[in-house]
């Protein structure tokens, strides 16, 4: 058996038209040797669970320098549960003000990535976290 | 939820069963551990594979940018308005230094995310050089296997020689773009070599009309009738996938193709694609059990003697196949 790479969807939710770091996020990524599935710009929440779930990823990290977070972050975390993928780590890079990070984290939220994050510290971040697909 | 617990034996018929009946996550699961040749995998294709054969399998492979996902996503429109299931296997390049991969084609496939007729899944090639990933058939065939109409099985963005899709799919379509390359890239052996469909993609493009009908005219029969013994010459369209202009031709090409099949497919074809399945999966086993326990010592230094020039290949493979015998009849 063969230890498979994690793999981790990058997506941009919203009417966010401003996907340079989502995309240098995801080519970071796949130099820090993981599998990234890049679903490109504007995302509904139902887009990005069931490309979460035919991809079967570990990882969801969403983009969004829109402001929409509280709207859209929320309703994919509650979408994923709701497939039984809770278990998929929730990550969201952008600019998010502090007050909305305890709101994010109790949505399901597990790590917040503002600007100046290092690619390294996300990377370091997934690995530390996410659990493995088995079957 | 899928349970966890069990035999090897008993999670892959609970999978296989759920994902028959149309339980997606199980579907995605059993993908993954296809993908990651897991015992359950294995237990799994044993079930599934007697199972498979009713779904159309269609390679779509050709250069970089061609157009081959936007292409795909276009047939997908095309197949569900005609009432037709359909599942997608999508394989981008693994890096060759990280083993991380982007894998991008989701991006024009995005228009499907409520409608449970269709199921795109993406495969890194994890170090597999044919164009498709090493575990791509076998994940056509569960997708077969649960019952999809038809699997679109994208390649990488390939070059001139990888040629294994057609083994892989019932139909192969080869797209070009316009003004790729002349009349003596049209005559080379490869790609175009073991196309079903030829298609020249962009065709809202100036050169489209030029490049078919160059294709056409090198494409025709030269006398011997090659793998095709009905000596048909592969079909050449002209599409635009970004408005949807040619593609119901297309599909009507692949559903004439695939009433022609059992006069295209010989015996012979069909073997040739058994063994290529055959083959992956006995090289995948000979080099587990040379990197097992009781052989990885040798293993390793019969590849660091090749490295350093003191031995060749050759002598290495002869080497590592005496130590592989003599661990069977131990």
């Amino acid at each position: 058996m063969t230890d498979r790479p994690l793999k981790v969807l990058i997506a941009k939710p919203g009417l966010d038209g401003h996907d340079r770091g989502a995309k240098v996020l995801a080519r970071g990524l796949r130099d820090e040797g993981f599998e990234v599935v890049y679903t490109g710009l504007r995302q509904t929440p139902e887009m990005i669970v069931t490309a979460a779930l035919q991809e079967d990823v570990d990882v969801v990290g969403m983009s969004i320098l829109s402001g929409a977070h509280m709207t859209l972050v929320p309703r994919v975390c509650e979408q994923l549960r709701a497939k039984g993928l809770g278990d998929v780590l929730v990550t969201v890079g952008g600019i998010i003000p502090d007050d909305d990070l305890e709101p994010l984290r109790a949505a399901g939220v597990s790590g917040v990535f503002g600007p100046g994050t290092t690619i390294r510290e996300v990377a370091d971040f997934i690995r530390a976290n996410a659990t493995p697909r088995e079957a | 939820m899928i349970e966890t617990g069990g035999t090897p034996a008993e999670r892959a018929a609970a999978l296989a069963d759920a994902a028959r009946a149309g339980d997606r996550r199980a579907l995605a699961r059993l993908l993954t551990a296809v993908e990651n040749h897991t015992v359950v995998a294995e237990q799994a294709m044993r079930i599934l594979y007697p199972l498979a054969g009713g779904a159309h399998l269609v390679g779509i492979t050709g250069p970089p940018g061609a157009g081959k996902s936007t292409l795909v996503a276009a047939l997908i429109a095309e197949l569900r308005a005609a009432g037709r299931t359909v599942a997608v296997v999508a394989v981008d390049p693994s890096s060759p230094i990280t083993g991380g991969a982007l894998l991008g084609d989701r991006v024009r496939m995005q228009s499907y995310a409520a409608d449970d007729g269709v199921f795109i899944r993406s495969m890194a090639s994890r170090g597999h050089a044919g164009g498709l990933a090493a575990t791509s058939t076998a994940a056509a065939s569960v997708f077969d296997a649960a019952g999809f109409d038809i699997v679109l099985l994208e390649t990488v963005g390939t070059g001139q020689s990888e040629v294994e899709v057609a083994a892989a799919a019932d139909t192969t379509v080869v797209l070009e773009a316009p003004e790729m390359g002349d009349e003596v890239q049209a005559i080379k052996a490869g790609l175009l070599e073991v196309a079903d469909i030829v298609v020249v993609n962009k065709g809202d493009r100036p050169g489209a009309q030029r490049t078919a009908a160059q294709l056409r005219a090198m494409l025709a029969p030269a006398g011997n009738t090659g793998r095709r013994p009905s000596g048909r010459s592969p079909e050449v369209l002209i599409t635009t996938a970004m408005t949807g202009d040619g593609v119901p031709e297309l599909l009507a090409a692949l559903d004439r193709h695939r009433a022609a099949g059992s006069a295209d497919t010989t015996p012979a074809a069909r073997r040739a694609r058994a063994a290529a399945q055959v083959r992956a999966v006995l090289v995948e086993r000979l080099w587990d059990r040379l990197a097992s326990p009781a052989l990885a010592g040798k293993t390793e230094a019969a590849l660091d003697a090749v490295a350093r020039h003191e031995s060749d290949p050759y002598a290495a493979a002869d080497t590592l196949l005496a130590a592989l015998g003599r661990e069977e009849t131990r």
